[in-house]
Order: structure tokens, then sequence, then C-alpha cells
């Protein structure tokens, strides 16, 4: 990996992935995979469909079983835990596609996530003031909301854990500019919160705008940390590591 | 008696047998909608809870309403028990795959059958009424325990629908039905809710098997009607869906206590797998589930 010293120094892990090697039945899908999250940072995951993306966001919620390596968060290994257990460790999940529980109202999705810590009232005050378009609907079957609406209402229900840890699997896929816009807003916000994320993004101006560091996943590895600094001084090399071109 | 009348007799037998198919019913849903898995054996813990009901109320002496208090309470609890014992032992090691468990809850329904037949007989057993009580219509008298079985039925249905709508237990319940994989995401320990929902499945048909005993008879192969009248019940309503399963019950029911009583109970089975096959030709989600995601 590429890293300054210095800045180094400074880091602490909140999660940290060592060889991980994951299956779906006979046919494997992650081969040792290394990632590491550092506290506070927003963390892109890039890579082509297929690649591995969505499945190491749910081997970290342990959904997917591993068969060999480490997922450690801040010291706390999740490898073995039942997938119930996760969320409760401090891991948020807003899964690819949202997946809301379609028949129940906002205001249920939101009980759902306030009940996987054990959060209150003033948890869910705050995560609603992040989301104020989602207070008028509470009474709404989520199933009804507009696509954006349902996003943020996705990552509302992950924020009711406030937790140490966020994965985000592709917010933006098939939203308007302006939801997109919102979306990335909100990100940054939780950055200055202090919550490190995952965020799984298929859009370079989307990586390149909110990421601090990006992994390059590629046929179930991690092929490359790089600075997102050093991306934006060059974009085209996001091709270059994708392999595209 | 004039047609009047009559009707008001066919509809409150309707009525009774509605009561006990809704509780039934509502088990088998309930189990499919959040397992996915379809409980052949079901009937057997029906069956099981009238034999315990003979059971428990011949051992109790005194007042026949004490030996019934007591089967209606202990006999849905024993039947719960044996429902987890089964859902570790069995669903559970199958993961709940859906073929697999079918071919399971078959092998339940003859073990269980046998075991009532080895420790119970081939004999059919009444339960004492806890009380014999006649009100007296203008037009006929009518069994008080009888209305008190829709009254008991009704109650337990609209406690069901609360804890479902208004409980943590039933927000929980309703995750694990729509998205397990999700659920699981925000600490819903998905496994726990199958094993609370498959004993509670038995125990609602363990009750209405207790509550329809004293005015049937107790028998180790009564499980199989019961069985087939909530596959009926379960598809006309819709699976996993309480309005629909009410609903088609009390149509299924009520059209089964009339049709019987003018024409004949032939007709009125004939006439209700009609009604089945026509659902699931015209509406395969029933008439008040959902369209399958
Ligand atoms: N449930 C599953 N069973 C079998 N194979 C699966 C399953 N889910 C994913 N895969 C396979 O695993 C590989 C990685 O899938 P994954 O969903 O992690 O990719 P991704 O990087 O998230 O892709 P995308 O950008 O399309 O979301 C793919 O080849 C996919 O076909
Ligand atoms: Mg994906």
């Amino acid at each position: 990996m590429i890293e300054t010293g210095k800045a180094e120094a400074k880091k602490t892990d909140a999660l940290r992935i060592a060889g991980l090697d994951c299956f779906y039945g006979e046919v494997q899908v992650l081969y040792g995979l290394d990632l590491v999250l550092y506290k506070g940072e927003v963390l892109c995951l890039f890579g082509r469909n297929g690649a591995g993306k969505t499945t190491t966001l749910k081997a970290i919620m342990g959904l997917v079983p591993s068969s060999a390596g480490s997922i450690k968060l801040a010291g706390q290994e999740l490898t073995g835990l039942p997938a119930h257990e996760v969320p409760k460790a401090g891991v948020a999940y807003v899964p690819q596609g949202r997946r809301l529980f379609a028949e129940m109202t906002v205001a249920e999705n939101i009980e759902i996530g306030l009940m996987a810590r054990g959060k209150g009232k003033a948890v869910r005050e705050n995560v609603l003031d992040l989301f104020p378009l989602l207070r008028q609907r509470l009474k709404q079957r989520s199933g009804t909301l507009s696509g954006g609406e349902q996003q943020m209402l996705a990552m509302a229900r992950a924020l009711c854990l406030e937790p140490q840890v966020l994965l985000l699997d592709e917010p933006t896929e098939g939203l308007m500019p302006s939801m997109i816009a919102k979306i990335r807003e909100t990100v940054s916000k939780l950055r200055e919160m202090h919550v490190s994320t995952i965020l799984v993004e298929q859009r370079v101006d989307a990586v390149l705008s909110v990421a601090d560091r990006v992994s390059f996943i590629e046929n179930g590895r991690n092929r490359e940390t790089v600075d997102v600094e050093e991306l934006r001084a060059d974009p085209s090399a996001v091709r270059r590591y994708v392999g595209v071109g | 008696m004039h047609f009047g009348p009559h009707l008001l007799l066919a509809a409150l037998e309707g009525l009774v047998t509605s009561a006990v198919l809704a509780l039934t019913a509502l088990g088998l849903s309930l189990v499919f909608g959040v397992m996915r898995v379809v409980n052949v054996a079901h009937g057997e813990f029906f069956m099981l809870g009238a034999v315990l009901a003979w059971a428990i109320s011949t051992a109790i002496s005194g007042h026949p309403a004490l030996g019934f208090l007591a089967a209606l309470v202990i006999a849905p609890l024993i039947v719960g028990a044996i429902a987890l014992v089964a859902e570790r032992l069995v669903l559970r090691r199958l993961n709940y795959n859906p073929e697999a468990t079918i071919v399971a809850t078959i092998g339940m329904l003859y073990i269980i059958q046998q075991l009532a037949l080895t420790f119970y007989g081939p004999e059919a057993r009444p339960v004492e009424p806890p009380f014999s009580y006649r009100i007296l219509l203008p037009w006929f008298g009518y069994s008080g325990y009888k209305l008190s079985i829709i009254a008991a039925s009704a109650l337990l249905l609209i406690v069901t629908w609360l804890v479902l709508t208004r409980t943590r237990i039933g927000l929980i319940m309703r995750a694990t039905q729509y998205d397990s994989e999700t659920a699981q995401a925000f600490g819903i320990p998905v496994d726990r809710v199958y094993g609370g929902v498959f004993a509670l499945g038995a125990m609602l048909a363990a009750i209405a098997a207790v509550l329809i005993v004293p005015i049937s008879q107790a028998h180790y192969l009564m499980g199989q009607d019961p069985l087939l009248l909530s596959f009926i019940v379960v598809i006309i309503g819709g699976l996993g869906s309480l309005r629909g399963t009410v609903v088609a019950a009390v149509l299924i029911g009520l059209s089964d206590g009339i049709i019987s009583m003018f024409f004949s109970p032939t007709l009125a089975k004939i006439i209700a797998t009609l009604l089945v096959a026509m659902v699931l030709v015209f509406r395969p989600q029933g008439l008040f589930g959902t369209a399958s995601r």
C-alpha cells in the first residue's frame, strides 16, 4: 500500500481485514482480501461488476461465511460471530438496492434500526434531523417512497445504530443527480461526525469528491489502495488501476 | 323449522367451524409466512392438543371446567415445547430448505401419529365441556359453549393481530418475514425467531383443538381434516396475511355449515376445492396476499 509515513503514524484502525476467503457454495469469490479502514475516513471500494465489493461488505456483516482470514473491528474479531451480533458490535449496513422492509412504515423501519443497539428517542431525533424529509412521511409505507427517499431511509435506519463503522453499498445507484448530491452531502456530514465509512461507488466523480482513500477491488482481491489526492491529480489513474484500457 | 331460523342455525354451526379453522390456519400461515416452511405436520399438533386435553382433563377430578381450563393452558404449552424441539432437531439442521422441510414434516406427521396411536390408542374419546349452558333463542336452543368458542377464537385473533402490528415482537417477526438477511444485519436473531414462530404456530393449532374437543372427540387421526382445510384457507386468504386467513376461514366455515345443512357435506367440500382451484388460477397470491417480490 502507498502511505506516507507521517500520516500513517496518527491513524488507528476502525476495521482491518486480512487474508479473507469467501465462497458461495463451491465458488470462491474473495481470495485473500486485505483491507484497512482508518478511523473517521471514507474508504471507497471501486471495481467492476462482480468484482466482490458487495460480498466484502456481506462478509463483514457475517452474512456470507468466510473460510479463512480475519476481520477485526477495533481489535475485536468479527469472523465467527453470528450475523446478528455484528451490528451490536457497532457496524451498520446499507445494502445494495436498499432492502427496506417495504411493507412497513418509515417509522417502523427506523424503529428496527433503533432496536439493533437499544437506542432511544434522542438518536431517532438526531437521525431525523439529518433527513428532515422522512419526518413528514413517518406513517407512509416505505415501499411507496421515491427511490431517493428510500435511500435516505436506508441510511437513516443504519445510522440509528450510532455505528462506529458504516457500510454503504452503492447508495447513489439509479438516483437522479439532485438526489446523488444529497447523498454525497450526507456522507461528508458523516465524516465530520467521525463515522468511519466504507463506500462502494461506481462513479468516478463521486469517488473523487467524497473519498479519502480508494481500494480497487478486482477478482476478489484488493489490487491497490491509494490516496484520493493522487487520483485527483491524475484521474486517468483510476482507469489504470481498474485495468480498463 | 322455517327457513330463516334454519339458516341461522347453519350459520352458527359454520361460525364455530370458522373460529377453530381460523386459529389453526393462522398457525400454518405464520409458519409459512415467516419461515417459508410448509408444515405438513401442522394437523398433528392440532391432534396432540386434543389428545393432551383429554389426558389432562381426565387426570384432574372435580368440576369439568377445572380440567378443561387446565387443558387449555397446559396442552398448548406442551405442544409448543414439542414443536420447538422438532424445530431445533430437524428444521434448523435442514437450514429451512423449502423442499427438504416438506419431506421432514411429512416424517414428523407419521412419527407423531404413531406415537399417539401407541400411547393414546385408537379410540375416540370425549372431553366434557366446561359448562353446558344452553342459550334459548325464540326458535331453538343453542349451546352456550359453542358460542364461547367463537368468542374465544375472536379474542385470540385480535390479540395475535395486536401483537403482530403493535409490539416489538411483532415488528421482529415481520422483519424476519419480509427479509431475513437484512433482519440479521439489524441484530435480529433470525434462528431464534424461527424457533418461536414454529412453536407459536403449533400452539395456535393446539388451542383450536382444545376448544373443539368438547364438541367433537379426541382421536389420533383427527389432524387430517384441519390440515387440509387450513391449506385451503391459507391458499384462498393469501400466505402470511392475517386478515386474509380470517376472511377465508369465515368464508369456508360459513359455506361449509350452510351448504352441509341444506345440501350435503360433500358438496361443501367440492365447492371449497373449486374455490381453491379458481384462486390458484386467477389470483395465485391469494385474495389478500401481496404479489411475490
Ligand atoms: N448469492 C450468490 N450466490 C452465488 N454467487 C454469488 C452470489 N452473490 C454474488 N455471487 C457472485 O459473486 C461474485 C461477486 O459478487 P458481488 O455481488 O460481490 O459483486 P459486486 O462487486 O458487488 O458487483 P456489482 O458492482 O454488480 O454490485 C459475482 O461473480 C457473483 O456472481
Ligand atoms: Mg454489489
